[in-house]
């Protein structure tokens, strides 16, 4: 083994005049970069391993460390980064795919962030939302074009199975694997108490959380794990994942060690085997195919549960869209490249898929040319930051939005990217029964649940302001945006207009 | 400065309407009178009429009233109208030399019925093949607008004072049972005549006061049943969806009415079990259509009207009765102004609609809120 030509990323700095010795860093640091040198009675760091996750950093109770990114250098290169000449360093030393979490972390535009939103002046009234009602309620799934009633007014047409959802947010898919049980148990409790529902990922349903089945969609991935008739009678729906956000087109690798005995009953694995998901669904390789699986768990379910498709944003993500409404899904979720994950190669995870902004409007404009939008419902996820992007979303056409990465920084995640290491000292991406308790799933439910709470009240106040008392009134309706700083091609693809115009 | 039908434009508004339930038919002037009142509420860029049961001698007839910018509109237009209908008759709309009315297009009307040929060829019903006709030539032929394409009614207006509208068009000598005026209030000054109300679309007419916060997510629910919006006003949405609510899909008046202004979540909940899945399914269903925003409407169909507000009441609407006379309006003065004495005046609840229909033998009872005092 050669040298490493790697230096350290971060850097932890120390104020000694503030430091107690009391070792809670080196005790929460599970990257061990805090040791104690009893000869010179000093607390020192071990720069090289830190991932800048400022466990250490909020826990000292002295707020003596500060990290900071490592003031070392290359000779400046426009072309030659830091990071593209580290990525070869680390690469020709290991041979290795480059491994990273979380999502796309490259300085693409943000098309949120192009976006404004308007509000009422003079010729219709702001609604003040502490006054005046105001409905977010929506219903995830497919819907009739008509309703029949008799002369009695009793309805005859039969209302295709639906998710209620008390303000239009869902927690996206993070399976029990990639994300501890605390986690999961916080999820699923928030989405309770939310009225709302959490998605399990792809890594099967912990037997405890089945009571909470009425709020939870359950995954059907390549991987197949924790599949049974339970599984999908358990949950209030059922989510066929194809592809994800932070890494269309691959499929997925749990590895064996951390297949604990928990793990392995709920993804219905042997324990410490690894728990790999194909690429492609290997029953499904055309749309015909998608047809067939959505109608056997429609089957299995009895008609009695929505069933919908979840896609990465690709470049055809219309035509696709398109075909997976015709196939048959209740409703269909579509990551933008920006979404999250456990773990992802990182050239996948910066450079596949394309912006939620642009899929969502673009796959709203195809199925409303088709006159086929009203029969299916549309989940935006991929990066969902604030209330002010869900307007958005809704807005270019979505009906609810997936957030995970911001569930996840509620808990406390601090997005240092180090999820596929497992060593997660805020307990949340981890399966070290040491670090998993470290999160509370008591506190980080009532976190999540403010979190949601919090941006909902945000929504009724941008929607009041838009003169607007119901979200239904907001779905695709994109008048209410405009663009600022975009080319007229980008501004065409979203369907709307410049700020001014 | 782009014309009305490219640019979206807020306004408020004057509404008023008038209906005698017997089926007697009274003339013009009424209504007139009624929404001059109000005067003050308009600002001279729009104002219009819809008039119910004037034309008895070609009550089986679509009444086509256009708007032509030239001669030229006018001969593509009549070669497609007489490509596909018979026409009964043809003639320039009577109007009068007024001062107030100026740069009038060409108004012409026809009184027309679907080839029988062309309507077999099309697998169409007369209603329908009549409606892609309007939309046919409101979007494809520059210059020409149809403005009216009822039987047995017809819609009257043009940038200007309601009043000066009424005595443009010689109003006083028309007789109908059932009257809708409209005085405009738009935020700029494109002056476009189709652009003022009511708005229309075979019975089914509309004036409308408010402006539609919902207006893009009605306008692209509503294309996917194959409207087209060609005037980009919030009145056009309001009139399809209507025509999509009681034409298309069958809904009754009272179940229409609570598509555009549903009962809020927290009502349905204290709904019986029966009421309950009516609602929860009208609202699912039916959540795009929703207008959203402040508006009060008078919505017009053959059978009598039905006038409404936004389900947050963010603009005023007053209904009267006197025996069988229903009057609603902006404002009271304009009831008053026309019925000296009304037997009972109230101002309906957000959401909750005023229906007034003509008598019939199998007669539902007029269906009206609470009354609440003026």
């Amino acid at each position: 083994m050669s040298l490493s030509y790697l230096t350290p990323e971060f850097k932890v700095l120390r104020d000694y005049d503030k430091c107690i010795n009391c070792k809670v860093c080196m005790r929460q640091c599970s990257f061990e970069v805090h040791s104690y040198d009893e000869h010179l009675d000093k607390m020192i760091s071990n720069d090289m391993n830190c991932v800048n996750c400022q466990r250490c950093v909020v826990l000292c109770p002295t707020q003596a460390l500060t990290i900071i990114k490592h003031p070392q250098t290359f000779k400046e290169h426009a072309n030659w980064t830091y990071d593209a000449i580290r990525d070869i360093y680390r690469q020709a030393e290991t041979g290795g795919v480059l491994l990273s979490s979380m999502g796309n972390d490259r300085p693409y535009p943000i098309y949120w962030d192009k976006m404004v939103i308007n509000a009422s002046q003079v010729t219709n009234p702001s609604i003040d939302p502490l006054r005046e009602p105001m409905e977010l309620r929506v219903y995830i799934g497919r819907k009739l074009d008509k309703i029949e009633v008799d002369e009695n007014l009793n309805v005859k047409t039969k209302m295709p199975p639906q998710l209620k959802l008390e303000t239009p947010i869902m927690f996206s898919a993070m399976s029990y694997g990639s994300i501890s049980y605390n986690a999961h148990a916080a999820l699923a409790r928030a989405a309770e108490e939310l009225g709302i529902l959490y998605n399990t990922g792809e890594g099967g349903l912990h037997e405890d959380f089945r009571k909470y089945g009425k709020n939870t969609i359950v995954q059907v991935a390549s991987g197949r794990f924790g599949v049974d008739r339970e599984y999908l009678n358990t949950a209030a729906a059922i989510e066929i994942k194809i592809g994800q956000g932070a890494k269309p087109g691959i499929g997925g690798h749990l590895p064996g060690e951390k297949v604990s005995e928990d793990i392995s009953a709920t993804r219905m694995i042997p324990p410490g085997s690894d728990a790999i998901s194909p690429a492609p669904h290997h029953d499904i390789y055309s749309i015909e195919d998608l047809a067939q699986l959505i109608y056997s768990l429609k089957e299995a379910t009895d008609y009695q549960k929505p069933v919908g498709v979840k896609i990465a944003a690709v470049n055809n993500v219309a035509a696709i869209a398109s075909g997976i409404a015709r196939a048959g899904a209740d409703y269909i979720a579509i990551d933008g490249f920006r979404g999250g994950t456990g773990a992802a190669p990182k050239r996948i995870r910066d450079n596949v898929g394309i912006p939620i902004e642009f899929a969502i409007a673009a796959v709203d404009a195809r199925l409303r040319s088709e006159g086929i939008r009203h029969t299916v419902s549309l989940v935006a996820a991929g990066s969902i930051r604030n209330s002010a992007d869900i307007v958005k979303a809704i807005a270019l056409g979505a009906d609810a939005v997936y957030i995970a990465t911001a569930a996840l920084i509620a808990l406390g995640c601090h997005m240092c990217q180090k999820c596929h290491t497992g060593k997660c000292n805020w307990g949340i991406a981890t399966q070290d029964p040491n670090l998993v308790k470290r999160l509370n799933p008591e506190i980080g439910y009532k976190r999540l649940v403010n979190l949601v709470q919090a941006w909902s009240h945000e929504i009724k106040e941008m929607l009041g302001g838009m003169g607007i008392n119901d979200i239904e009134s907001l779905k695709g309706n994109r008048l209410m945006l405009r663009g600022i700083g975009m080319t007229q091609k980008e501004l065409d693809i979203l369907g709307i207009l410049a700020a001014g115009e | 400065m782009l014309k009305e039908g490219y640019v979206r434009i807020p306004s408020g508004c004057a509404i008023s309407g008038i209906i005698d339930r017997t089926g007697r038919l009274f003339s013009g002037q009424s209504i007139a009178d009624s929404i001059a009142t109000m005067h003050d509420r308009s600002n001279g860029l729009g104002g219009g009429f819809a008039a119910y049961g004037i034309y008895p001698d070609f009550k089986d007839y679509f009444a086509f009233h256009m708007f032509y910018d030239d001669l030229i509109a006018k001969q593509e237009t009549e070669n497609i109208l007489k490509a596909n209908y018979i026409v009964a008759l043809e003639e320039k709309i009577p109007t009068r030399k007024t001062a107030h009315i100026k740069n009038a297009p060409l108004i012409y009307r026809y009184f027309a019925i679907p080839r029988p040929e062309k309507l077999k060829l099309s697998e169409l019903d007369e209603n329908e093949f009549t409606i892609k006709f309007v939309f046919n030539i409101n979007s494809n032929i520059p210059g020409a607008y149809v403005f009216s394409s009822g039987k047995n009614m017809g819609v009257f207006k043009a940038v200007g004072y309601p009043e000066d509208v009424a005595n443009f068009y010689k109003l006083e000598s028309y007789k109908g049972y059932m009257w809708l005026a409209h005085g405009r209030f738009p935020t700029n000054t494109p002056g476009w005549w189709g652009g003022a109300h009511p708005f229309n679309l075979l019975n089914i007419s509309v004036v409308h006061n408010g402006e539609l916060s919902s207006y893009d997510t009605n306008r692209k629910y509503l294309e996917e049943f194959g409207y087209i919006c060609t005037l980009q006003t919030d009145t056009e949405v309001a009139a399809y969806i209507f025509d999509l609510l009681l034409r298309r899909h069958g809904l009754p008046i009272e179940l229409a009415c609570k598509v555009v202004a549903s009962p809020l979540w927290k009502q349905v909940e204290r709904m019986s079990p029966k009421e309950k899945i009516l609602y929860t399914n009208l609202k699912i269903i039916y959540g795009r259509a929703l207008l959203n925003g402040p508006f009060s409407m008078i919505i017009a169909y053959e059978d009598g009207f039905v006038a409404i507000n936004d389900r947050i009441k963010l603009r005023p609407l007053t209904a009267a009765k006197k025996g069988d006379m229903i009057y609603v309006a902006s404002e009271e003065s304009a009831v008053r102004q026309v019925c000296k004495n009304p037997e009972s005046v109230w101002i309906p609840r957000g959401g909750e609609p005023v229906i007034a229909e003509l008598i019939r033998d199998n007669e539902k009872e007029m269906y009206s809120t609470k009354e609440v005092t003026a």
